[in-house]
């Protein structure tokens, strides 16, 4: 371990290895702000991983009546997957059962990029030949296409089709090292605030903290990834071990995003909010997952996060 | 600005379907005024009812409209025209984009399969504004028209797509639509006669077809983009969606997926 250090905290001097991912956004709004986010938790429960889940998926803002296109309340999600036929598939699923299903939801794209995928024209067969097509300019003066699917409680109004960007990054990624499990989960809880506050960026595990760190594969064959065992602290002696004595708990936050610089941005405001409480909290450093730099062309350093301003 | 002025009536109806800013934009002022716009063997020249002044600039004015003045826009796919007074048929048949003004009134089939572009016109319209010409598959095809005063009958005319705005409008509005959303603050006798799908906004109509239905009052939020969308084009229109509204599905002797809604 190197001694960069950041507000008194050791900084490893390593790096975290993310991977391009296809990644889009939508937004749904409902009459309400709880219903918005009621549909919007739905949709985005069970996306933890790719690997597990289909698709990582999260809320990457709360969006006032004056930002969404019906003037609703509505929310931003970001949804990824490994490629943009996995994402779409993933995409239709998720929209179908919990935005659909929800009532007095209205789903709309919410980003612009090259690739497109089919929305609404995919979830109108839901409406058995009975919804219809609508295209109306919007508040920039561009058409966009809508459907307009029956439903018991009116209308399920989503939009034909979004747009998948160029760019996207999944897996950056923080490990706070900490003495006990209290302190660790306060400091990576204010990490997690400041990361997910950056525009285009989500952390997709529960409350955005993972405890499960992986390695690629395992001793059982078949897996895909197992516990990463250097960081366990119950396995601390053991020839591998990447913890100090004093460690006894380890949690990460994993961070995607619709761009490479929105990790980047991401990363260094959970580094810094974390490790100016981290004196007060137990933390003795904070490092970050790699394969090696072989696996994932996307490579944050620590020590380039070291400054405020990127 | 290019401007062409009227210097006396024409002695008959004239076809300004080659007459557009872009176009102009390539000749001389000679080359302009030597352009056919007749159409009988008589063999008229812009130059014979119009002095020409030309700055191959993308907006056109033409002042001092007739009502002789046929397809005046009707090729039209970047720039304006603006025509101080009357045009005759087909104003902007056919256009693609840009921006078509008319200050005084328009004859029959104004914008009839127009896919892009603006065309406003001041006073009123004739009958089959926005709808299709014989034999044609579409009227307006994407365009947006806009009617300050009245529309004649069958406004809409198996239109497939834009917007069309109009004060008032006759019988048969949005008959044998195909799509798209047609507003007016009053219609005639049978509204959406015949039509497929699309979308009728009123404030009052006429009779109403046998084989539409009341769907009752709803709250949707296709509503809530259809008054953001009108806003822009027309506030009084806009305010119709703001309106309590009944909704009436039709026409049952087709597919029935077009709506007439009505403010109360």
């Amino acid at each position: 371990m190197s001694d960069l250090t950041l507000n008194g905290i050791r900084v490893v001097d390593t790096f975290a290895e993310a991977f391009d991912v296809a990644g889009t956004a939508i937004v749904v709004t409902n009459d309400t702000a709880k219903w918005a986010m009621i549909a919007a938790t739905t949709m985005t429960g069970f996306a933890t991983s790719v690997i597990g889940c289909g698709a990582e998926a999260g809320i990457d803002a709360e969006l006032s009546p004056e930002e969404t296109p019906d003037g609703r309340p509505g929310v931003r999600i970001l949804l990824f997957g490994f490629e943009p036929k996995g994402l779409k598939e993933q995409l239709i699923k998720r929209v179908g059962q919990c935005i659909l299903t929800c009532p007095g939801t209205a789903c709309y794209a919410g980003v612009d990029g090259p690739t497109k995928i089919k929305l609404g024209g995919a979830i109108r067969y839901f409406g058995d030949g009975f919804a219809i097509a609508k295209r109306l300019p919007d508040a920039a003066g561009k058409a966009r296409r809508y459907w307009r699917i029956p439903v018991m409680d009116g209308e399920f109004l989503c939009e034909d089709s979004v747009r998948a960007v160029d760019g996207a990054v999944g897996g950056g990624n923080l490990l706070f090292l900490g003495r006990t499990h209290s302190e660790t989960l306060k400091v990576a809880e204010i990490a997690v605030e400041a990361a997910k506050a950056i525009p285009g960026a989500i952390l997709p595990f529960p409350g955005g903290i993972v405890r499960s760190g992986s390695k690629v594969g395992g001793r059982t064959k078949g897996m895909m990834a197992s516990t990463n065992d250097a960081y366990c602290p119950t396995l601390k002696g053991r020839a591998g071990s990447a913890l100090p004595a004093e460690c006894g708990v380890v949690l990460e936050i994993v961070i995607d995003a619709l761009t490479s610089q929105g990790v980047s941005d991401s990363m260094r405001a959970g580094l810094h909010a974390a490790t100016e409480i981290g004196s007060r909290h137990g933390l003795i450093a904070v490092t970050a997952g790699n394969y090696g730099g072989n696996l994932g062309r996307h490579h944050y350093h620590l020590r380039d996060l070291l400054e405020k301003e990127g | 600005m290019s401007t062409l002025t009227l210097r006396a009536a024409p002695p008959e109806r004239l076809d300004f379907l080659a007459i557009n800013p872009l176009a102009l934009s390539r000749l001389s002022q000679a080359e302009a005024e030597r352009l056919e716009v007749g159409t009988t063997r008589r063999g008229v020249r812009l130059g014979d009812c119009f002095s020409v002044s030309l700055d191959g600039s993308d907006t056109l004015t033409i002042e001092g409209g007739h009502e002789r003045l046929d397809r005046v826009g009707a090729a039209l796919s970047e720039g304006a025209i603006r025509i101080t007074g009357d045009v005759g048929q087909r104003l902007g048949a056919g256009m693609a984009g840009g921006r078509l003004t008319v200050t005084g009134h328009a004859g029959p089939y104004a914008a009839s399969g127009a896919t892009g572009g603006t065309i406003i016109i001041e006073g009123d319209a004739g009958d089959h504004a926005g709808g299709a010409v014989y034999a044609a598959k579409a009227g307006l095809d994407g365009a947006t028209l806009i009617i300050r005063g009245s529309a004649g009958a069958h406004l809409g005319d198996r239109m497939r797509r834009g917007i069309i705005l109009a004060g008032r409008a006759g019988a048969f509005a949005g008959s044998r639509m195909i799509a798209g959303t047609i507003a007016a603050l009053a219609v005639g006798d049978h509204p959406g006669y015949g039509m497929r799908r699309g979308t009728l906004v009123v404030g009052a109509h006429g009779r109403m077809s046998p084989t539409f239905v009341e769907t009752g009052a709803h709250d949707l939020v296709f509503l809530r983009l259809l008054a953001r969308s009108l806003k822009g084009l027309s506030a009084e229109h806009a305010d119709l969606l703001g309106r309590p509204l009944r909704r009436y599905s039709g026409d049952l002797a087709t597919i029935a997926k077009g709506e007439i809604w009505v403010a109360s």
